[in-house]
Formats: structure tokens, sequence, C-alpha cells
């Protein structure tokens, strides 16, 4: 079974050449390049598989290392008192190498990296908000590390405002036994360019929920990767984008299962709305020999609001032993539904409003799995905004 | 007192070779507290009247008026004539994912109404309906007719009727797909809300069967996109014995 073919750059659009004899196939995902050194990476082109659907030339300035421009970008962290923050040796962590030009780009940019500490059995009562703000498409290289330790419960939240040129790494460390829900959320101006990656290693028994919600910025591009280094681990990617004409929203999800009786499940939901909005999500799971007892599934869902959006989803599962629990994929992307519109305003409810309730209704179910009210309301707030919601129209909150 | 009036509707529809003329000149009048049936084959158009006077964007009106105590439901948009006092129970009611049936039907409620209905007596509205109807409590907190089975849609549909409070409905094959027991239920519902308003309405339907529990004052067989036979409820007892072929024959 070779999935896998397709990611062949030269392999012709939509092509699911089962045949090996029609060209080498290609290494597992586990096999993709990474490195510290900027040079190993080529200045990519558009046409190799990890860039491919990515507006390359609009990210130039990412593709160079450049300092940050300290002068116009501010970090604030609040923090439970527990939570300790500390500048640390980029290797310190140890959870995330590179895996594209940009990463090792980034990671090349920043001497020192941030250090996040939520102590061994610490519950935080709060959130820790961490949140960038550029002016100017200043440039920014950020690498942030979040260290759960054991058995602790935390919730983290890194928020991006403002116009940059942002070029990230995060860390996340999961501590065994722990629970760590992380989210980072995408609010750019219209003009900021990001391209982050995002390496999780996940202790045993720990769970991660990784919580990607893009809603602003020219093009983002979140590549998330999760590890597990013991048995009876559980990540959970989920992900809510909203595109508007001339944005590029591409979120990337690799899931490595090594480690036996590990639990994925991936969940992205996305409305596009305006010409040339553009989304990617493409989601790899690898289950190697040794991940026996394996549970996973991955679901993509998007919603195009209007004529010329365009959603490229890609769902890739790589099998390496049939001792698992379960290994699935689903992705759909559909049109805004005329007949729930009719159906709503043969009910009186203005269009306006029925538009949002239906968009709401597409979110509903993710919104709620994200379980951070913060995040959550201020998500559907911000989507009710871009669908030109007027304040005080239609009751559409539940009550008891 | 409410009147919709038809008036030589003639309404097309798109198909790949152009447009096909599905009502070809109806004329039709329903007032408050009337009840009236039609009846026709399948094919005949009569869901197609249904939703024309919806406002159904597949249709094009191409000649004739519709109005609705004298304004012009043409030139209504969907929810207007909603508003305006209209209500299409739908044959084939739409799945709305991640709706709330008590949201939705409290939004529907506010927008009808023009104000948010007071919560505490909403509440005992709904669950009282919802009790009429045989609905289980925990619908309510079930999304809008996704994996209900064809009874809960229908229920459903009667349940809007009855919170809304139209000036007419129009019920488009309500009694399809229904066993006898959810039928009787449905047709009680009809009859509660005629009971407890003015609402006059539009019962379209194929079989004579929910006549039996819905008693028409007036019976409108509907054939090839017009009414080409008006009479009392004799005439569905008829239609029940001879069934269609009469008519259609007069077509061959």
């Amino acid at each position: 079974m070779s999935l896998l073919a397709q990611k062949n750059p030269e392999a012709p659009a939509g092509s699911h050449s089962d045949s090996a004899a029609a060209f080498v196939p290609d290494q597992s995902r586990a096999e993709r390049k990474t490195s510290y050194a900027v040079d190993d990476f080529a200045v990519p082109g558009g046409r190799e598989e990890a860039w491919r659907f990515t507006p390359v030339d609009r990210l130039s300035a990412l593709f160079h290392v450049a300092p940050t421009q300290t002068d116009k970008v501010t970090v604030d962290i609040q923090a439970p008192a527990e939570v300790t923050t500390s500048l640390v040796d980029p290797k310190a962590a140890g959870v995330l190498v590179p895996a594209d030009r940009v990463a090792a780009v980034a990671w090349a940019g920043e001497a020192k990296a941030t250090l996040v500490s939520i102590p061994a059995e610490a519950e935080l009562a709060e959130p820790v908000r961490i949140t960038i703000t550029a002016t100017d498409l200043a440039r920014v290289n950020g690498h942030l590390v979040i260290d759960a330790g054991h058995h602790s419960k935390a919730t983290v939240v890194l928020t991006h405002r403002g116009s940059a040129e942002c070029a990230a790494n995060v860390e996340i460390k999961v501590g065994d036994g722990a629970e760590l829900t992380f989210v980072t959320v995408q609010e750019w101006d219209d003009d900021a360019h990001h391209v982050t990656q995002n390496d999780a290693l996940i202790g045993r028994d720990a769970r991660l929920r990784h919580i990607a919600v893009t809603l602003g910025g020219k093009v983002v591009r979140v590549s998330t990767n999760a590890r597990y280094s013991g048995p009876g681990g559980s990540f959970e990617g989920l992900g809510v984008y909203f595109a508007d004409a001339g944005q590029h929203q591409e979120h990337r999800l690799f899931v490595d299962h090594e480690a036996p009786h590990c639990h994925s499940n991936v969940e992205y939901k996305g409305a596009l709305q305006g010409d040339t909005a553009h989304t990617v999500w493409v989601g790899d799971v690898l289950i190697r020999a040794s991940a026996e007892g394996t549970d996973t599934y991955e679901l993509n869902r998007n919603l195009v609001l209007t004529e010329g959006g365009r959603a490229d989803s890609i769902p890739n599962l790589e099998i390496e032993t049939g001792e698992i629990v379960g290994a699935g994929h689903a992705s759909a992307t559909g049109r805004f539904d005329d007949e729930q519109l009719f159906y709503l305003q043969a009910r009186g409810i203005p269009e306006d409003v029925a538009r949002r309730l239906v968009v709401r209704g597409f979110f509903a179910s993710i919104v709620a799995r994200i379980g951070v009210p913060e995040v959550s309301d201020h998500l559907m707030e911000v989507i009710d905004a871009e669908l030109g919601a007027v304040p005080g129209i239609g009751a559409i909150e539940d009550v008891a | 007192m409410a009147t919709l009036e038809i008036r030589g509707l003639t309404v097309t529809v798109d198909v790949e070779d152009g447009t096909k003329e599905i009502l070809r000149g109806v004329d039709l009048t329903v007032k408050s507290g009337e009840t009236h049936a039609i009846m026709g084959p399948n094919g005949s158009g009569k869901s197609t009247l249904a939703y024309s006077i919806a406002g159904h964007p597949k249709y094009t009106v191409t000649g004739g008026t519709v109005t609705l105590d004298g304004e012009d439901v043409l030139a209504m948009k969907v929810d207007e004539r909603a508003r305006a006092g209209l209500f299409l129970a739908m044959q084939y009611p739409v799945e709305v994912p991640g709706v709330t049936v008590s949201n939705f039907l409290r939004t529907a409620k506010t927008a009808i109404d023009g104000q948010a209905p007071k919560l505490r007596h909403w509440v005992k509205d709904m669950k009282g309906a919802m009790e009429a109807l045989r609905m289980d409590p925990t619908f309510a907190e079930r999304n809008v007719n996704e994996g209900f089975s064809g009874g809960e849609k229908k229920r459903h549909e009667i349940l809007q009727m009855e919170l809304l409070k139209p000036k007419i409905a129009i019920l488009d094959e309500t009694d399809s797909g229904l066993d006898v027991d959810a039928l009787r239920v449905v047709s009680e519902g009809v009859n509660r809300a005629k009971d407890s308003s003015e609402v006059g309405v539009l019962l379209i339907t194929h079989y004579t069967r929910i006549l039996r529990y819905i008693k028409p004052d007036f019976v409108h067989v509907f054939v090839d996109g017009k009414i080409v036979e008006e009479g009392g409820p004799e005439l569905a007892d008829r239609l029940e014995a001879e069934g269609y072929d009469r008519y259609l024959a007069t077509q061959a």
C-alpha cells in the first residue's frame, strides 16, 4: 500500500500511482530530512512535496537568516506563580529538529530559546498566556519551549498579532502522565507571513491537546509534528481556520506512532470566504511496526462560503503493523448549502442570521472540543465578525 | 382574518435542456380557519406549488400573483414570507448540523415575533408542545433534523407550526412515510393548532388517509400543474374509491 506515492513531486497531479514501476517509490514519511543547518535545505522553488501548495514567492524573506527586530516586537508572558520562564540553550529541550528551511532559519536566528516550565504535578488554575505582537512587517524569529512536568495539568495559549515576517519553532515536551493543552492562535494583520514548526514529544500516559486557530495573516503555515516517548500517550490535534480573500492558510500534521498503545485524533475544520482564499490541510500519520495497539483517526472538513475559494485536503496513512485498534481518516469539502439556508429562512430567520447559524453549526462540534473558553468564545466572535454579523440581531445562544 | 390568494400562478423550473413549466395557472384562495386539501398524482406539481409560495429559489414564477392580505408575497424574500405569516411544513426537512432544535426554534420564534420570547414561557411552551407530540425532551438538544427518523422529522415540522403560529400553513405531504400511530400524533398536532388559532391550512397529499384525521373543508384535485376539480370533503371520498385515473385518462 502506497498512499505515499502521490508525494513524488514529479507525479502528475491527482495520480495515485500504485505501480512502483512508475518511479522510485518515495521513502516513508519518517525519512524526510531534518537538520539544524540552513544550508541542508535548498531555498524552496514550490515544486517540492513539502512546499507544493505554498506560495513560496511570497515567503522569500523567511528563507534567509536575519535577526529579530526587537524594537518592533513585544513578547508578553502571563503565567501563574508556579510557572517559570528562562532563556536556555536552543538544544536543551531536544524535541525539535528543523524539518524545512524556514524552521532552520528560525533556529539560526535565535541564540537562546525561551523556556516555559510547568513544574511536575502542578495543576495550573489559569492558562499561561504568551502574546507575540509585531509591527511594520518586523522580522521575528521564535523559539519557544513548553516543558510540562510529569503529572502536571496546564493550558498554554500562544497568540500572534500584528504585522510580521515570522519564522518560529515551538517545542512541546509533555512529561509522563501530564495533561497539556497548547493553543496557537494566528490572528495576524492581513500582511503578515508566518511559518512555524511545532514539535511535541508526549510522555508515557501523557495527553497533549494541540489546537491551532488561524484567522489572520497573508500566508500562515503551521507544521505540527507529534511523537511519543512512551506507551499510553494521547495526541489530540484540533484546528479551526477561516480564510478570506487573498489569504493562504496551511496546516500540516505528522503524527509518528512508534510507541505502542498510543492514541491520536486529528480534527481540522475550516471555512473559506472570498476570491483566492486558499487553505491547505495535510495530515500524515505513520504507524510503525513497533506501534501495536495504536488508535488513530484524522478528519478534515472545509466549508466554501463563496465562489473562488480553494481548499486542498490530503490525509495520508502509512501503516507498518496490523496489530492496531483502529486507523482511519476522512476529508470533505463542501459548498455552503442553499437548502439549509432556505430551510432556516422559511422559518423567518433572516439570511445573515441563517448564514451565521450554519457556519456556527459547522464549527460547533470542534469549538466545543477546544474546551478553553477564552479561545473558543473569541474565535466565534471573530467568525461572526467575518460573516458581517450585526451585534444584537438574532438570538443564537443556547439556553438550558 | 387572513387570506392567501393565488391567481393564475405559472411556475417553471430549470432542466437540462431549458426550462419546464410545472404550474400552469393555479387559482386558489385560503382563508383563516379553513382547511383545504390539495390532492393529486405524483408529479402533478403539488410540491412545486408549496415551494413556490414559500419562495424556494429553484422555482421561477413566470406569471400570476400570490398575495397575503393583499400584500405581494412574490416580492418578499423567503424569510419575509415566513414573517408575514406563511409556514411550509416540508416533505423533506433539511439537516442543519451543529444547530440544536432548541436554538433553532428560539431563533425562529424571535425572528417571527420580532422579539425574543420570554424565557420562562418559551421553555414551558416548547416542552408542552413536544410532550403533546410525544417527543422526548432530549430532542431539543439534538441537531436540526440530523439523524431524525421520518416520523421525527414530521413531528418536528408540526412542532414548529404549533410554536410559530402562522396565519397560513402549507403542509407538503406531511403524511408521507408515517405509520398509523405517527400519523395520528402529527394530525392531532395540526388539529391543536387549528383549534387554538385561526390558522388556515393547505394540506397537500397524495393519499386520503390523513384526511381521516384532519377534516378538510375544501378538496382540490391537482393534475398537470393546475386545479381540475373542486368540491367538499365528499370529493376526497370519491378519490379514495376511484383514484386519479379519471383525470389522467382525460389527458391522454
